[in-house]
């Protein structure tokens, strides 16, 4: 039995231990803001955090989860609230498709927890690793940007 | 959710009035599904009035306004019925939208083409200037005015002379007993008091976009469903040989397998085959997939490697093929003195690789169905699953997701077959999910081409004969087998209609087979026809060491209407007439002229590792000029910080929409320049994930994308596609112009600009 966190609520799980945590907030829980994009952990579509920082929940099995605090999309402000970088996300008007912007938000958000005024070499590095069809990355940045307070 | 279905016949519509008072003129059904919400409930398809299928009201003053083309990206969903509530001088705060279920009385729902606005733009307006008049005429009756003297604010009619106002909600009961105006009674708005049209809004869905509460077609979620992964023949046409399913029924969560028979050619949006495991989540899925022992017999495609296929190509380019447009003769030029200039261009396979992978959940229930899927064509899903299960397609019920992306890749349905083919074998509602290697390894690939280029060049420089010849498996040999020339829909995307002014021109195509399917991608045949056109035009311009813009100018000529007819020439254009989107090189004389301002053509000097890129392009009926600059350094990397582009596609229902549209572009054309390259072995595509099918990433996007609209009045054109195609060679160009490296293949990967930044 595994027993973890998510959204600050306790949960246990006793099924296929190496079942990626993507797939147990997905297809278990119902939450469906985490989105599937590649399951290698090339996309970032699934970033979700783990004890505060950014993990690709389609490579992360469940039986690494015991005992952490896992936060997704749906829980990163009080209900009916937005974070910082949401607000920001919907000055910029940043989404198109929209699918891959819960992953981007999530990394953004564990960035500026971490470096809260980021260099541009500081946002390229952390947001390398989610990937947006659409091509919203000007955006993205600007987003980010605004959203630490940092001049564009 | 399953007695839904049987209140969903069009007959059923009129059954389900749930607001007794409502003024709906909506088609609208709403079926008992994970998200549908209580609001949207209350408006129904039903009413004896019908001034337009697109829009209902409320009693409480609320408007619904369907979007019955698909949302993935272009906000669609948000312009389109900002063209109505604009017409309906409705309050935008007080509308609220339904996504249509498939259903031909909204006419083409295929969202493609980037026809949603120009296709739709009247027929909007129309059903809002018709329920806003039928709200004048219900108020003047209340008041015993003449309806001539009320005019309508926000939400509102006023009566002006005697001061009275009405909410809309306060009228709807009685507007509802309004006859439906006929189309010569209905007044448009003057453009003047346009509240939204060319002003804009943010997307619909953008705070739920943020939050994670934006459903797409794989979160839909039914009672009873099962998952569904499916092991795809690896070689288009190949069917299993034998199979030992043991291993995988051995799967934590697997449930059963079921053998997809491999369709018939062609393909068109039919299963491709293979064996499908269920079981009870995605994961168990997938894992049970894992251990099928399948052994395929590949057939005929198996033939298929790209290597070779490219050097095929690249020969019948060479030949004469089938001629499509000719005036003066190249022949005779190229037989005399003048010097010749000859190039070639090869572009291999596309994957869309949208975020969300291809999905569908189907419940089929004795001869009817319910489907729910990220469709870009939900007609089509209906048309297609019919005639797989042959039952009526009345019977099928397709729910319109949000779309994870589209590019293309989701007009093709073939998932949403699959889902009911394996929901009737089952018996259960089924969510087929593809993985990305699914995605990658069995799409309609946007086509492989070869260009072959020739000019006779002049004294001054110039092309005094032109000969351009293009050979690809055309998206016709998805549809018809053994289809092996381009289609007139394919040769007009920037082939037939080269708009230059040349006395000796010939525009030729020759045959290719087709060993994948071939299908639609963002921007299509134009992405090769362009980069062929574009980068040639700027060879002859370096050859005469011109300017390239002027020499482009030159090369298009005075402003005129390119006369099709006259020259004998098929010209689709992309369903347009050419008396309202005529092919005006006066109009490409601008933004050509515009951009060279915007971007500071000529004030840095090209070299040395830094170039500036130009290309032109007609497509979608919207004309785009775009500069890119590009960096290259001493180890080869290539940096894009800044594109500038001036588009003119008529008038603009959403400036900041479009702008993302072009923003996008950038970067989907960035991602074929840089990376773009599916490439099949015996049969089987050789890319499977983003590692080895790459896409860019923030870090290698254009830094800092500029788009400039031209105002004018045209009647409105494509956005969504017209950014791509010039920008390709237009950052090619770049390159050369920084280190002299000219770009005739793609992608730049396999190129090596190391210390070529200083040549």
């Amino acid at each position: 039995m595994i027993q973890f966190k998510l959204n600050g609520k306790p949960r246990s799980f006793d099924g296929d231990s190496s079942m990626p945590l993507l797939w147990y907030v997905r297809d278990i829980a119902g939450l469906t803001g985490t989105k599937f994009g590649c399951g290698m952990g090339l996309c970032g579509a699934c970033t979700v955090h783990r004890n505060g920082q950014a993990v690709r929940s389609c490579s992360t099995p469940m039986s690494t989860v015991a005992g952490q605090e896992i936060v997704t999309i749906e829980a990163i402000a009080g209900p009916d609230k937005l974070h910082p970088v949401q607000i920001a996300w919907i000055e910029n008007s940043v989404p198109q498709c929209g699918y891959c912007q819960s992953g981007q938000i999530m990394q953004a958000v564990a960035l500026l927890a971490e470096t809260p005024q980021p260099t541009d070499e500081q946002i390229e590095n952390a947001m390398a690793g989610n990937i947006c069809r659409c091509g919203t990355y000007q955006r993205i940045r600007a987003a980010i940007k605004q959203a630490a307070g940092v001049k564009v | 959710m399953n007695a839904s279905i049987e209140n969903v016949s069009r007959r059923g519509f009129l059954k389900n009035v749930l607001s007794a008072g409502a003024f709906v003129i909506a088609v609208r059904y709403l079926p008992d599904i994970a998200f549908a919400d209580e609001v949207a409930r209350s408006v129904i398809d039903t009413t004896p009035l019908h001034p337009s299928v697109y829009v209902g009201l409320e009693t409480d003053g609320t408007v619904y306004i369907v979007a019955h083309r698909s949302e993935m990206g272009t906000s669609s969903r948000t312009s389109l019925p900002m063209i109505l509530a604009d017409e309906l001088d409705a309050d935008w705060s007080r509308v609220k939208i339904i996504q249509a279920i498939g259903d031909p009385r909204y006419g083409s729902q295929d969202t493609d083409g980037s026809k949603s606005v120009r296709d739709f733009f009247n027929p909007l307006r129309e059903g809002g200037a018709a329920a806003r008049l039928m709200l004048i005429r219900a108020a003047a009756q209340q008041w015993g005015v003449s309806p001539d003297e009320c005019t309508t604010g926000l939400h509102q009619v006023i009566h002006a002379p005697s001061g009275r106002k009405a909410d809309y909600g306060q009228l709807v009961a009685a507007a509802a007993k309004q006859p439906v105006p006929t189309k010569s009674e209905v007044k448009f708005k003057p453009r003047s008091q346009w509240r939204y049209v060319g002003k804009g809004e943010n997307p619909y869905d953008l705070r739920d976009y943020c939050t994670g509460k934006s459903r797409f077609g794989l979160d839909a979620k039914v009672d009873g469903m099962v998952y569904a992964a499916i092991a795809h023949p690896p070689v288009l046409g190949g069917t299993v040989k034998s199979l030992d399913d043991k291993p995988a029924l051995a799967v934590t969560g697997v449930q059963q397998t079921i053998t997809i028979d491999t369709f018939k050619p062609p393909c068109h949006f039919q299963p491709l085959g293979g064996v499908a495991v269920l079981a009870d989540n995605t994961w168990s899925a997938f894992q049970g997939r894992k251990q099928l022992k399948i052994e395929w017999d590949n057939g005929a495609n198996a033939i298929y490697n790209s290597e070779e296929f490219k050097r095929q190509l690249q020969e019948t380019a060479r030949k004469p093929g089938k001629v499509w447009r000719n005036q003066g003769d190249v022949d005779k030029e190229f037989a005399s003195d003048a010097k010749i200039i000859e190039a070639d261009y090869y572009i291999p396979h596309l994957a869309h690789a949208s975020m969300e992978p291809p999905m569908a959940l189907a419940d089929v229930r004795g001869d009817r169905v319910e489907v729910w899927t990220s469709t870009q064509n939900p007609q089509a899903v209906q048309e297609s699953i019919a005639s797989e299960l042959k039952i009526p397609k009345e019977n099928i019920i397709c729910h319109v997701t949000l779309l994870g992306g589209g590019f293309g890749r989701k007009s093709k349905p073939d998932n949403a077959v699959e889902a009911a083919v394996l929901s009737r074998k089952a018996g259960k509602p089924v969510k087929v999910v593809w993985s990305r290697e699914d995605d990658i390894q069995f799409d309609y690939y946007h086509t492989v081409s070869a260009a072959h280029m020739k000019a006779a060049i002049d004294a001054k420089g110039r092309p005094s004969a032109w000969l351009q010849r293009v050979v690809y498996p055309s998206i016709g040999s998805t549809f018809q087998a053994g289809a092996e020339y381009a289609s007139a829909g394919e040769m007009q995307q920037g082939w037939t209609d080269i708009p230059y002014d040349l006395p000796n021109l010939r525009v030729e195509n020759g045959p290719a087979p087709a060993h994948v399917r071939i299908g639609w991608f963002r921007s299509v045949a134009n992405i090769y026809q362009a980069f062929a056109v574009q980068t040639f035009t700027d060879e002859l311009a370096a050859n005469a060491n011109a300017d390239r813009i002027q020499y482009i100018l030159e090369l298009i000529g005075p402003g005129r209407r390119i006369d099709f007819k006259a020259m004998g020439v098929e010209y689709p254009n992309y369903g347009g007439s050419l008396a309202d989107y005529p092919v005006d090189t006066g109009r490409m004389r601008i933004v050509i002229e515009q951009v060279a301002e915007k971007s500071g053509w000529g004030k840095e000097k090209s070299g040395h590792g830094v170039g500036y890129g130009f290309a032109m392009h007609r497509s979608f009926l919207t004309y785009v000029a775009c500069v890119v600059k590009a960096e290259v350094n001493a180890d080869g990397d290539i940096a894009i910080p800044q594109v500038n582009y001036v588009v003119d596609a008529g008038l603009v229902v959403n400036p900041d929409r479009t702008k993302s549209q072009f923003e996008g572009a950038a970067v989907f054309g960035t991602s074929i320049a840089r990376y773009g390259e599916i490439t099949a072995k015996h049969g089987a595509i050789e890319q499977s994930n983003f590692h080895n099918y790459q896409v860019t990433r923030l870090p290698e996007a254009p830094r800092r994308t500029n788009v400039y609209i031209i105002e004018n009045d045209a009647p409105p054109a494509g956005v969504g596609e017209p950014g791509v195609p010039p920008f390709v060679p237009a950052f090619c160009n770049a390159i050369y112009a920084a280190t002299g490296k000219r770009v005739r293949e793609l992608p730049l990967s396999k190129m090596d600009f190391s210390k070529s930044a200083k040549s």
